[in-house]
This record gives structure tokens, sequence and C-alpha cells, in this order.
């Protein structure tokens, strides 16, 4: 569904990511790993449609489409969700006109009828206890005076209830405890399924305990230099990236 | 009526007693401005020789004053004596003919307000006021209206009316708040005001109703020189709404109104306005100056005064709500909106001076600039020495929209009694990229999403309007900012 082929973007003439090659499928959890400043989040800046950064070769596709030719909110509209590394604070505007003001933008869009409070409230209320949420959150002013954790649940909830048909996760696994960590997690695998498909970028192998993805890439420098399965993870997290910079792959070679 | 009549007739009598100038036939009398002007306009409104007094008065302060240039606005010289200070509501033929000669930006606004095409031409002052009575079937609705006001003992009418019905308690009240000669404007309309409202809550009455001059549809053209004055009895509470979301047609382009407000021992008013007149064009040419005093006193114990203003037209606004708290525990509130875009300015703020025991006052102030919008909060914070206990709590925002425009905050703080607490807190901020794109990225397209961030940003203001207001001022916001950012 999602299809990323030799893309290069750079930012003030320098180049981020230098020829990047991804395809995720239907149903696929893919994770992307690697160290501070390779790219990773860059990465799903581009595929949410920020535009403080310049392709300079390759593309994407999404649904058959060309995703760089839409606005973000269009890309939203086809069903594409990023759980943001820092959530913005909107101070005054609560979380659940917020979240009605989205879910309704998306329907109207798709040609869909708008839910009414009611509706509404039924559908935010049963997804707030997937990721233990109290009540309370609704009527506050989005992300603003939340704490690290609370911002991250609260991703995961407009992820619930938005019900993207592909959702990039970047480092929502940043600055949680190991409770928050869970509960975001059975957030995210609540909504695997055979048609939905996930990007999750960590630094950390920890979170893939709880979220395990079929596949494994991992990133340095603006590559992806090595693609396997969940066990990669493990001896990432056992020996460090070092292993990577030591032995690098003849694809790096090729691109060098 | 026949009452009402009789008293004209009376008060025209004694007038021409008096000496009035009688040439009354005129309907507008020339540009300029001297006695025989104002003992025209009195005469013409058949006024009492008092208030003719009380204007000439004013009228004599005012000439030895000189215009305010502290403010930080870019005025064109005004011409006072260019200024044609009386003319009778419009005739047929002075009108518009039908709303194809209305300023088609003007129409489109009125379309997306869902205004009713009746409406709209009497907005367009195509229809007169006698005419707006057929067109609303206001007499059935004034009148039941007035009804139910009349058996609580609510005086809700014209100021003129109140003159010549209620002239005791007009003369009791009238200057007490703002004299004649407070300040520049407040002397020039003082000397030649022609209308405005009148309103009386007696002892321990809570008005039903939003008292609102949309409402009160009266035959009178306000004109340019409004006057209202409310009284709040012990024990009273009165919600007072001003003005009207769409946009009005004026040829005046001078608008110095003035407005005084009492409330006695434990009596609330709650003082509702959104203004929306004609800013001019881009370059800011036609557009309405928009000088205004305001002021309200909480005379009595336990008394308090509210002022919730949404500011988003005119070229230039100057105007400075106010509370003076006489009366111990007696409260003062302002929330203000003001945006401003294109080449519009607004200087605009609070006094709040603090006099009885343990009063409190509350400043909320949203400033939107857009453009080359220039917007100024200015804001007085006084505590006299009889002021014990007094708490202040002021918040003045800034939002930037664009790189052109500007915002500046003028915090005036006097505090002459050592137990008061103040406490100010500023800040200026822009509706910031991040925050567009986390909106984008959830679905909202862009102007929906700047929307919904400057009406997050004025929340703590509108809700301090009543409910149906608070809509309109919310979706006047969203027509205003519409393309002011790229």
């Amino acid at each position: 569904m999602l299809k990323i082929e030799n893309l290069h973007v750079s930012v003030e003439d320098t180049e981020i990511l230098k020829g990047i090659d991804l395809e995720i499928r239907p149903g696929e959890v893919h994770a992307i790993m690697g160290p501070n400043g390779s790219g990773k989040s860059t990465l799903a800046s581009i595929i949410a449609g920020r535009d403080d950064y310049e392709v300079s070769a390759g593309g994407i596709q999404f649904l058959g489409e060309d995703l760089l030719e839409l606005d973000p909110e269009d890309r939203a509209r086809m069903g594409l969700f990023l759980a943001f590394q820092y959530p913005v604070e909107i101070p005054g505007v609560n979380n659940l006109y917020f979240l009605k003001a989205a879910l309704n933008a998306q329907r109207k869009a798709r040609g869909e009828d708008e839910l009414d409070a009611m509706e509404f409230w039924e559908l935010v209320t049963e997804r707030m206890r997937r990721v233990q949420m109290d009540e309370a959150f609704l009527k506050r002013p989005v992300n603003e005076g939340f704490s690290g954790g609370e911002k991250k649940r609260n991703e995961i909830l407009q992820m619930s209830v938005l019900e993207p048909r592909f959702a990039v996760l970047d480092e929502t696994d940043s600055g949680l405890d190991i409770d928050a960590l869970k509960t975001v997690a059975d957030g995210v695998n609540a909504m695997r399924s055979p048609e939905r498909g996930f990007l999750v970028i960590t630094h950390y192998q920890r979170l893939l305990d709880y979220i395990v993805p079929d596949v494994v890439h991992v990133m340095m420098d603006g590559r992806i230099v090595r693609t396997g399965d969940k066990d990669l993870a493990k001896a990432l997290e056992a020996e460090g990236y070092a292993l990577f910079r030591e032995n690098p792959e003849p694809a790096i070679a090729q691109h060098a | 009526m026949s009452d009402h009549t009789a008293t004209l007739e009376e008060l025209t009598a004694k007038g021409y007693q008096f000496g009035f100038v009688t040439d009354i036939e005129q309907d507008t009398v020339p540009p300029g401005l001297n006695e025989d002007v104002i003992r025209l306009i009195s005469s013409k409104k058949q006024e009492p020789e008092w208030l003719l007094e009380w204007r000439l008065e004013a009228y004599r302060h005012w000439l030895t004053m000189r215009e305010p240039d502290w403010a930080r606005l870019d005025i064109t010289p005004i011409d006072y004596q260019a200024i044609s200070y009386y003319s009778a509501p419009k005739s047929d033929a002075d009108r518009p003919k039908s709303l194809d000669e209305i300023d088609p930006e003007i129409l489109r606004t009125y379309e997306k307000l869902g205004i009713p095409l009746a409406e709209q031409e009497v907005l367009a002052g195509i229809r007169g006021n006698v005419a707006v009575d057929a067109v609303f079937d206001s007499v059935s609705v004034a009148t039941s209206f007035k009804g139910k006001l009349a058996e609580k003992g609510i005086i809700f009418c014209s100021f003129s009316e109140a003159v010549h019905e209620h002239p005791e308690l007009v003369r009791q009240h009238l200057g007490t708040v703002v004299p004649q000669g407070d300040n520049y404007f407040a002397a020039l309309n003082s000397a030649v005001f022609t209308d405005g409202s009148f309103c009386y809550i007696p002892k321990g009455v809570r008005c039903p109703m939003e008292l609102s001059t949309y409402f009160r549809i009266n035959a009178a053209n306000t004109g340019q020189f409004e006057r209202t004055l409310i009284i709040a009895e012990p024990g009273s509470y009165v919600s007072y709404l001003e003005g009207c979301t769409a946009p009005q047609r004026d040829e005046n382009q001078l608008h110095a109104a003035v407005v005084e407000l009492i409330a006695l021992d434990d009596a609330e008013i709650k003082y509702s306005t959104v203004q929306n007149w004609y800013p001019g064009d881009a370059e800011g040419k036609g557009g309405i100056y928009n000088f205004v005093t305001k002021r309200g006193l909480c005379k009595g114990r336990n008394s308090k005064i509210s002022w919730t203003q949404v500011e988003t037209g005119s070229a230039i606004t100057w105007k400075y709500p106010s509370c003076v708290l006489r009366g111990d525990n007696s409260i003062g509130e302002f929330y203000s909106v003001a945006i401003t875009r294109d080449r519009q300015q607004a200087d605009t703020g609070t006094k709040m001076i603090h006099m009885g025991k343990n009063t409190r006052s509350t400043i909320i102030s949203k400033g939107i600039s857009a453009g080359q919008g220039q917007n100024v909060y200015r804001g007085l914070v006084k505590v006299l020495p009889t002021a014990s206990d007094a708490r202040n709590y002021t918040q003045c925002d800034s939002l930037l929209m664009g790189d052109q425009c500007g915002a500046h905050t003028f915090p005036y703080i006097e505090v002459q009694h050592p137990t008061a607490q103040i406490e100010h807190e500023a800040s200026t901020s822009k509706v910031s990229d991040d925050q567009i794109f986390y909106c984008q990225s959830r679905g909202i397209g862009t102007e929906d999403a700047i929307n919904l961030i400057v009406n997050g940003f004025c929340k703590e203001v509108f809700r301090e309007l009543p409910m149906e207001f608070a809509v309109e001022a919310q979706k006047l916001l969203e027509i205003k900012l519409e393309g002011s950012v790229g």
C-alpha cells in the first residue's frame, strides 16, 4: 500500500535521505530502527507531508497515488496517519472538539455522513477505554499541559478514532514508562488487521517486544542498511549500531 | 400613546417659551459646529432647557480641549467643521434602490452570515426603518417584548424617549459616570449626541431576557453620536447586547459614542459588544473611526460590571471600556477580542479604578493582528489609598498572522495601597506552522485549521458572550480572517 522508491531528500542543501526503498503491504508492520540523525523522523515527516524538505529524486506511492503531490490534509483523508514524536499543543481547543472536527473533515471528504455529537461521544468514549484515558481528557485543550506519556496516548487515541489505513508511529515510545508503553502498544495491537499497515519508528528494541513487527529495517545516515525479521532488532539491541558501521552491506557501497 | 403626544406637545411649547431656535423645518443642518447648531439639535429633539444647557456646557468645554494624541494610532486629521451634526432619517430618494448598488463584498458577507434577504436590505439602508417593521413584523414582536419588560417595571427605550418620559432619571444620572468634559470625544458627544438607548432595571429585578439594540428597531436614526445610559438598581441584573455582526453601512466616518453604566448595591450589569463597522478598503480608505468612551460605575457594595467586546471592524478603534469600583467588594471585568487586518488600527483596553475595599478586577485581552494590522492593548489598573485588599488579574495575549503586522502592549499600574495584589501576564505568539501542520495531518484543511487555532485563542472571551452572540462572533472571525494567511 505504501511504496517508496529511491527517495532522496534534502534540507537546505544537506542531503538527509540518500535513496530509500521500502514497500509495505496491507497487514504488515514494519519497524525502522536507527541512531539519532539517521533520517528516521525526516522520513515520517515526508510521508505525512511537511513541506520543509526538498525531494530531489525518487517518490512515494500510497494506494496507487503519487503521495508527494497531495496536501497533508488530503493524505489524512485517504487514510494516512502520523503519530507525532512531539505532539503540538493547541491552546483553547478542547480535545473532543478537535477530534470530532478531524473525523468529520475526513468523513466529509470521503462522502460519508458526518457524526453528530451523540454518535461521536459513543465512539470516542469506547476508544478511550482502549488507551485507558479518562474522559476528563476530552475537556482539556489539545495536548496543553499534558505529560509526555499523556501526549503519546492522545496520539494513539486519535489514531483509534480516525481508523487510518496506514499509520506511521514516530518514536511513540520515547519518554514512556513501561506501563504507558504497554498501553500504547495495546492500542496499536488492537488496530492491527489484514487491511491496515504500520510503520513503527523507534530507537529501542523494547517497543518491539510489545508491537511485534513483521519486518525490521536498520537505518543509518539516510539509508536502509539492513532488512530482516524481528530477530534483527534483538541482534541490534545486543550488539549496537556499531555492528553495521563496521560491516556495511554491499548495498551501501553501491550507493556511496 | 396620547399621553406621549401630550408630553411632547407640552415640551415643545415649553421649548418655544424658553426661546429655542425656531428653524425646525430644515432636515439636515449644514456642516459645521457652533452653539446655534446645538440649539437646533436640542429643539429638533424637543428637549428640556436643562439638557440644552448641559449640551452647551459640554460644547464650551470641548472648545478648550485638544484631540488626544497619546494613542498609537495614525489618524488623518478630522475637520470637525466639515461634519453635519444633525440629519433627519434619510428619505427614500437618498437610499440605494436595490442590493445591486451595494458593495458586493458586503453582500458576500451577509450571505456567509446567513442573513435573510429582507434583513440585508435593511442593513444596507435600502429600506427605511418604517419598512423594517413590516419586514420583521416587529410591531408584534416589540409589543410582546415591551409588555413583558413593563410588567417587571423595566424601562428600555431610545434615549430621546427617556428624556421625555423619564426626565428625572436621565437628569439624575446623565454624565455622572462620564462627565461632559471627560475627554475630547466624550465632550463632543455630550454636545451633539442625537440618540441612543436608555435602560432602567428596578430594585431586585432580574431582567428576563438579553436586551439588545437589535431588538429595539426604533424609528430614530441614532447616527454617529450615540448615547447610552443603563441604570441597575440594588439587587437587579441585566445583560445588554450592543451591535450586530453584519457589516453596517454608514456614510459617517466619525463615530464617537458614550456609554454610561451604573450598578448599585448587589446589582450586576453585563454589557456585550460585537462591532463590525466598515473597516475601509484594503488600503484603509473610507473606514469608520470609532472613538468610544465606555465606563461603568460600580457605585454600590457587591456590585459587578462586566464588559465583553469583540472588535472586528472600523479603520481605527479607540476604546477603553472601564470600571470604577467605588462600592466595597465590587467587581469589574473586561474581556476583549480585537482583530486588525489590512490597514486597520486598534488602540483598545480598559481602566480598572479600585476605590472601595476588597474590590476585584479581571482583564482578559486577546489581540489578533493580520496583514498590516496594528493592535495595541492599553490598560490602567489603579488602586487608590482607600482600596484595601484590592486584587487584579490581567492577561494580555497577542496573536500575529504574517510578518507585517504588529502587536503592542502598554499596561499601566498605579498602586497606592500596600495590600493590593496585582498580577499581569502577557504573551505574544504566532499561529505556528507546526500547529497548522498538526491539524492538516488529521484531515483538517488549512483555513479550518487557522479558524480552529484562532477560536481556541479567543475562547476565554467568547465563553463570556451570550450563546447566540458567541456563535455569531466565531463565524464573523472566520470571515474576517479569510485569506489572511497565504
